[in-house]
């Protein structure tokens, strides 16, 4: 499953990406510790999966949770995208 | 006393010709959205009874007047329920139900059920968000996105147009296609920035039914946005309460060039009849191990 | 040299007229729906503050969003380097500016030159301007200014879900319902602004010292928030919002003042 887990309003489209399908073969789950805000974390869904989400009261400020791993100038890579080996994780801005 | 435009009617509704006693497996769903609530009881995977309400101020309460309003007249009790799922906004929050489950796999599976097996994307615009959702052919969502932080693209957002412009929510779509030409979208897509942008239109002698045109095209333009971030496969189909709203559907199929699929059911109750379906699905698991 | 600065804001238009660099009159309208009227309306009045006619004004910068149908502009001026221009004139120490306005909120790293060196902007969405604190008030019922004097008496942090200002007004409303006080509302309201504001600035890097101007800067309320939220102590000028038009009156004086010289060099 592809979860979007984000927002869209006047300013841009904002979303974090997770493929669950990429998630389930990963034991590392390297994300929840990688994210400096603590965004992420593991769950069972509704079809008995255990995959990586983006907690539920991140989901309408990412835009601004994320800010400060997105400088405006001299941008590093993602922490979440770079620890994911899987490669389950993009981000949409 | 004062008018609310936005308000609109609740209804429930059951099947005289099913008698509920008869059946084998009795199940319901329960969904608490933010601003409405609908329960669903099934009899034997068949549509039995539902009800669409206003939510209150607290989920437990409005989960349980849901429920009885939907049982309303049947001669059922909550109790006789063998199997409740819970979802929406205030799943967790449904007293009497046995398991939470999202309102995204729900919706897929509701609709799943409604509009059958060929149906690979929903769209659902509630009062406070606005869902996208692909699914396989047995309902299993495949991809998804929700937007519950902005009003845009929501129900709220048209009412608070319906608002400014003393105009009831039912009659939007029917007025907004009331012109003599089809108006540019309102440009600004926040609700609030919009708002002040109709209030300019109309001060420079825009006729309401334009400025409702207007923003209906907005809403459905925002719309197809989000879909395109998911890709729009075959079949298509459009639940939630802006689903009665041909003024943003009609808009909305034509930018997409496809038609949403038509079902013979309340789109209104495709996360309640999902939730039902999932209960109805883990009463019998349930009963396997037993 | 007499030179103006115009800004076309959301909600205010803004005029200074300066005299080598004194400001020597100002004037504050409300822009209304015919922006290019008002502009007009508001230039007299500040010409007939500083006794001068249409004609004295050597060269007029306009700067804001409606900017580009600004009347009897000489020059246009980003509304980021308005606002950087006019923050170092006040203060040349500013490293920082932070500008929130009616409707767009913008933060600017400004280099020890008085370069822009980044900018960050919030736009588009009322939950990152001052749009969102009036809408609450207006929910609670209370003038913008009580509202923001109000959250200086909370002590206590409650917590907002919604993000979205017409969410977020129905959220206040429902707190009030629930008995919240009123002080506690306000701030939780201006520590959440505060927030989404001060996640946008730490995008370029806050460095000292920061200023911040807007409309906004005038609210006691989110002053306190972004104190809060910022950890450190804030420069709020005088009359906060017309730095940017100070900044396009500095532009177009600027500008003579090169012209100046590439003459002289030339003869």
């Amino acid at each position: 499953m592809i979860a979007n887990y984000g927002y869209m309003d006047g300013s841009g489209e904002y979303y974090i990406t997770i493929d669950t399908g990429k998630c389930t073969e990963c034991g590392h789950h390297n994300c929840v510790e990688a994210c400096p805000k603590g965004m992420f974390a593991i769950e069972t869904d509704d079809y008995d999966d255990e995959v990586a989400v983006i907690r539920e009261e991140f989901r309408k400020q990412i835009k601004y949770m994320c800010a400060e791993c997105k400088p405006v100038s001299d941008r590093p890579p993602l922490p979440c995208v770079e620890a994911c080996t899987s490669g389950a994780v993009t981000h949409s801005w | 006393m004062t008018v609310e435009y936005w308000r609109w009617k609740e209804y429930n509704w059951h099947d005289e010709n099913i008698d509920p006693k008869a059946g084998s497996v009795l199940s319901a769903g329960c969904d608490v959205g933010s601003v409405s609530s609908q329960a669903v009881v099934m009899v034997d995977g068949g549509l039995y009874a539902y009800s669409n309400m206003r939510t209150g101020s607290d989920s437990p309460h409005s989960a349980l007047d849901a429920m009885n309003w939907a049982l309303e007249g049947t001669g059922l009790k909550i109790e006789d329920l063998h199997y409740v799922v819970g979802t929406g906004y205030g799943r967790v929050n449904v007293p009497f139900a046995h398991r939470a489950i999202t309102e995204i796999a729900c919706h897929a599976r509701g609709a799943n059920f409604m509009y059958g097996p060929s149906v690979r994307t929903i769209l659902d615009m509630g009062g406070q968000d606005c869902k996208a959702i692909r699914c396989d052919h047995r309902g299993k969502v495949t991809n998804f996105l929700m937007n519950d932080k902005c009003a845009a693209g929501t129900g709220r957002g048209m009412e608070v147009f319906a608002d400014l412009l003393s105009v009831s929510i039912e009659d939007v779509g029917d007025l907004s296609f009331d012109v003599e030409e089809e108006p540019e979208p309102v440009s600004s897509t926040c609700v609030v920035f919009a708002k002040s942008e109709a209030a300019g239109l109309l001060r420079q002698g825009w006729p309401k039914n334009l400025v409702l045109a207007a923003y209906c095209n907005a809403m459905a333009h925002r719309v197809v946005t989000l879909l395109e971030r998911l890709g729009v496969e075959k079949e298509f189909a459009i639940t939630g309460g802006i689903a009665k709203n041909i003024g943003v559907v009609r808009r909305l199929e034509k930018e997409l060039g496809l038609t949403g699929l038509k079902s013979d059911y309340d789109t209104q109750i495709a996360g309640a009849l999902g939730a039902a379906l999932f209960a109805g699905a883990l009463y019998e698991k349930q009963q396997a191990k037993k | 040299m007499i030179t103006a600065g115009m800004d076309l804001g959301s909600k205010f238009i803004k005029i200074v007229i300066m005299n080598d660099g004194d400001v020597i009159a100002r004037a504050k309208m409300l822009s209304g729906f015919e922006q290019e009227v008002t502009a007009s309306e508001a230039l007299s009045e500040a010409l007939s503050k500083a006794g001068l006619q249409s004609g004295d004004i050597e060269r007029l910068t306009a700067t804001g969003v409606g900017r580009s149908i600004a009347p009897f502009a000489h020059d246009r001026l980003t509304e980021v380097g308005a606002a950087a221009r006019g923050a170092i004139a006040r203060l040349p120490e500013t490293r920082t500016v932070i500008d929130v306005g009616a409707e767009e909120g913008r933060a600017i790293l400004i280099t020890p030159d008085g370069h822009v060196k980044d900018f960050a902007i919030n736009e588009k969405c009322a939950a990152g301007s001052g749009t969102f604190t009036e809408a609450m008030a207006r929910a609670l019922e209370l003038d913008i200014v009580e509202f923001g004097r109000l959250s200086l008496q909370s002590d206590k942090a409650v917590p907002m879900n919604a993000q979205c200002a017409v969410f977020a007004e129905s959220e206040v409303v429902s707190l009030l319902h629930a008995r919240t006080p009123k002080q506690d509302i306000s701030r939780a309201v201006h520590d959440a602004i505060a927030s989404r504001i001060v996640s946008m600035a730490r995008r370029v890097s806050v460095e000292r010292e920061v200023m911040i101007i807007g409309g906004m800067a005038y609210n006691v309320g989110f002053i306190a928030s972004m104190k809060r939220a910022l950890e450190m102590e804030l420069i709020v000028p005088d009359d906060p919002d017309y730095v940017p038009a100070e900044g396009a009156a500095w532009a177009a004086h600027d500008k003579l003042v090169g012209m100046e010289k590439t003459e002289l060099k030339e003869r």
